[in-house]
């Protein structure tokens, strides 16, 4: 028996019976979609994630307060609980070789209010160092001075989400204009650029103000709740951060490196546990998506076991008029592997559709690669060889005088 | 060549197992017509499936055109159903939701004729067959009794068979319809040499051939020469 007439026999065998074929299919389709839209979203988010990383800025080191905790808890817990960082860690640090720029900050999350308006956000104290450390730029009016520093100004830097929250976007006329942090008028000096709402900070959502303004009204003490350290390259981040770890051990009278009262932690670092954490994400979805994959393949087992049933009388036939075992298993196995084929080919366009329209739509920069379009495609096709081996086995082993006595 | 000798088939089902055919001999020489007669039951179907090398018997030995069937292989006697013998089976056998020009062309498929020449020895064996052109693209669910006949017939025409096994085939049919179908064997026999068997409950029909053997309870009662048959000019 030819190639040809195998796959016309196949198109023949599927399309007599389109909506079982069909419904069959779309198992396959959508365990196919969905482990290409799964991977393509996991890699569009560990991407986002990685590219949000190194947007706060570059070579960076964060100096937090508090004992170092396990690698994956380091990112949120502890910063600020703690009050051990002081304005004396931060000018020592700036002496430290391969530091390019040593940036302070206090931060604390409260109302802030306009003209009747108000938005929860985060109020940064900081230095003018912080715009260069966190690669921040300034896109009306200025940031930050020293000055503002020294006299403890009631200025204050906004970032473009707050302007949409409090002048409704209107960012010329906000210039100069007063708002209101915990009882205390400030006066809005500059607006920030806007860098794209990004994983755990964002940093459009900001409220700058003077280091020492935050600590007088707000925090109420000399310490700092983060310290930002640029290194000058990022051949040297290591070496950096670990003088930057013996350095503080100094100021702070700590022999024992694991008794210290702070951490550090730099990007790379943080990059590396979200990806592991996007990673682990990534890997769970494709295994659910792999799951259906599965429930798919069980379903086309089910469907060419009960062809094989019905079309026993035809399996007689064929054998009476001359196909061998051979014709008759290529023919159940060949229809097995069309249908996951054509239902892997749909679902591979389903899973790409899905991920264009989560990147149209602007949730994620969804990325499908063409290694997960290839393997679906190898899958579907083991699949259909797999699960199609019984029922082909089954076809071609029948005896043809009781297939064709079969009713 | 047809030889059987003393061929036996028992069946095996839940209960007492069956003899249905108890040692039955024959020779059928190459262009002969035989018919095989006999009461329902007797054992006819069962007998045409060994001739047909679809079925092994139980004992007794067949050769077929000086091979000993009984010690070939599945795919060996695939090839002898492929290349020498043409089924006309009692219940016809078509496969249904199928054009009846692809009924026919489905033995040629196995055999890996080319698309061209498959087709047009199809529509040949059809029409050899009486099947009016108009009908070659109708599903063969859409076909009266006596045209699904003519449809199984070019089926086990159309590989050039030298051996047509035809079980019942008027058996449906309306006298007049009954008769070109046994027409259409005489001739196959007469002009193309083809051997024939032919089996029928039915003496009348039995008539057309040159050859009668009787069939009762899986034993043969007669074997007789027919010197007067029924000729069917069409
Ligand atoms: N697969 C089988 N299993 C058990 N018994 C069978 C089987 N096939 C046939 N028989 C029995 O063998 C006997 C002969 O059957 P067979 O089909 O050869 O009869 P037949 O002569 O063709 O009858 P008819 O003219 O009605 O077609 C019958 O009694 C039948 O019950
Ligand atoms: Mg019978």
């Amino acid at each position: 028996m030819k190639t040809k007439d195998i796959l016309e026999e196949t198109f023949m065998a599927l399309s007599s019976n389109k909506i079982r074929s069909g419904l069959t299919m779309l198992g396959i389709v959508i365990g196919i979609a969905s482990v290409i839209a799964m991977t393509a979203i996991g890699t569009g988010a560990q991407n986002s994630i990685s590219a949000s990383i190194q947007s706060i800025g570059s070579n960076l080191i964060i100096v937090s307060p508090g004992a170092p905790r396990g690698v994956g808890q380091q990112v949120n817990q502890g910063r600020g609980s703690a009050k051990t960082l002081t304005l004396a860690d931060v000018e020592s640090l700036k002496t430290l070789s391969g530091v390019k720029a040593v940036s302070a900050e206090v931060s604390s999350r409260i109302q802030v209010t306009a003209k009747g308006t108000n938005t929860n956000t985060t109020v940064d104290g900081v230095t003018p160092f912080y715009p260069e450390v966190r690669n921040l730029e300034v896109d009306t009016g200025t940031f930050i001075t020293d000055q503002n520093n020294q006299s403890g100004a009631k200025v204050a830097v906004i970032g473009p989400t707050v302007v949409t929250d409090l002048f409704a976007g209107d960012s010329t006329s906000a210039i100069g204009q007063t708002i209101r942090i915990k009882g205390n008028q400030f006066k809005i000096v500059g607006i920030t650029k806007a860098k794209g709402g990004t994983g755990f900070q964002n940093p459009d959502d900001m409220v700058y103000i003077p280091l020492s303004t935050a600590q007088r009204y707000f925090s109420g003490d000399q310490y700092v709740t983060s310290i930002s350290v640029s290194a000058l390259d990022s051949g040297v981040t290591s070496q950096v951060q670990a003088d930057i770890t013996s350095k503080i051990l100094e100021n702070h009278h700590i022999s024992n490196p694991t008794s210290a009262d702070f951490s550090t932690m730099n990007q790379a670092d943080i990059i590396a546990t979200a990806s592991s954490v996007t990673g682990t994400f990534t890997m769970l979805l494709s295994a659910i998506a792999g799951i259906s994959l599965l429930v798919g393949g069980i379903g086309i087992m089910n469907m060419m076991l009960t062809s094989v049933t019905e079309r026993t009388r035809e399996i007689g036939l064929r054998k009476a008029i001359g196909a061998k075992r051979r014709d008759v298993n290529i023919q159940f196995l060949v229809e097995a592997v069309m249908l996951t084929f054509i239902g892997g080919g749909i679902g591979v366009l389903l899973g790409w559709g899905v991920s264009f329209a989560i990147t149209q739509l602007g949730i994620l920069q969804a990325q499908v690669s063409i290694s997960s379009v290839l393997l679906a495609f190898g899958v579907s096709a083991f699949i259909g060889i797999v699960f199609g081996y019984y029922p082909a086995q089954r076809a071609s082993k029948l005896n043809p005088i009781e297939a064709l006595r079969y009713e | 060549m047809i030889e059987i000798k003393n061929i036996k088939k028992v069946y095996r089902t839940e209960g007492e197992p069956f003899e249905a055919l108890k040692g039955v001999s024959f020779t059928v020489k190459d262009g002969e017509f035989v018919a095989i007669m006999g009461p329902s039951g007797s054992g006819k179907s069962t007998l045409m499936h060994i001739l047909g090398a679809l079925d092994s018997p139980t004992g007794g030995t067949y050769f077929l055109d000086g091979k000993d069937v009984s010690t070939l292989s599945d795919d060996q006697l695939a090839d002898i159903r492929k290349d020498k013998i043409g089924f006309v089976f009692q219940s016809f056998n078509l496969l249904p939701r199928t054009t009846v020009l692809r009924n026919v062309v489905l033995p040629l498929i196995y055999e890996g004729v080319p698309e061209k020449e498959r087709v047009e020895r199809a529509k040949k064996a059809l029409t050899d067959s009486g099947l009016d052109e108009s009908h070659f693209t109708h599903l063969s669910n859409q076909l009266s009794g006596g045209q699904i006949q003519r449809v199984a017939i070019a089926r086990a025409l159309v590989n050039n068979p030298t051996l047509i096994l035809a079980d019942e085939p008027t058996g449906n049919l309306d006298t007049k319809t009954g008769e070109i179908v046994l027409g259409t064997f005489q001739r196959l026999n007469k002009e193309q040499g083809r051997t024939i068997v032919l089996i029928t409950h039915e003496h009348d029909v039995a008539l057309h051939a040159d050859r009668i053997i009787t069939i009762r309870d899986g034993l043969i009662t007669s074997d007789d020469s027919l010197h007067n048959k029924k000729i069917i000019n069409l």
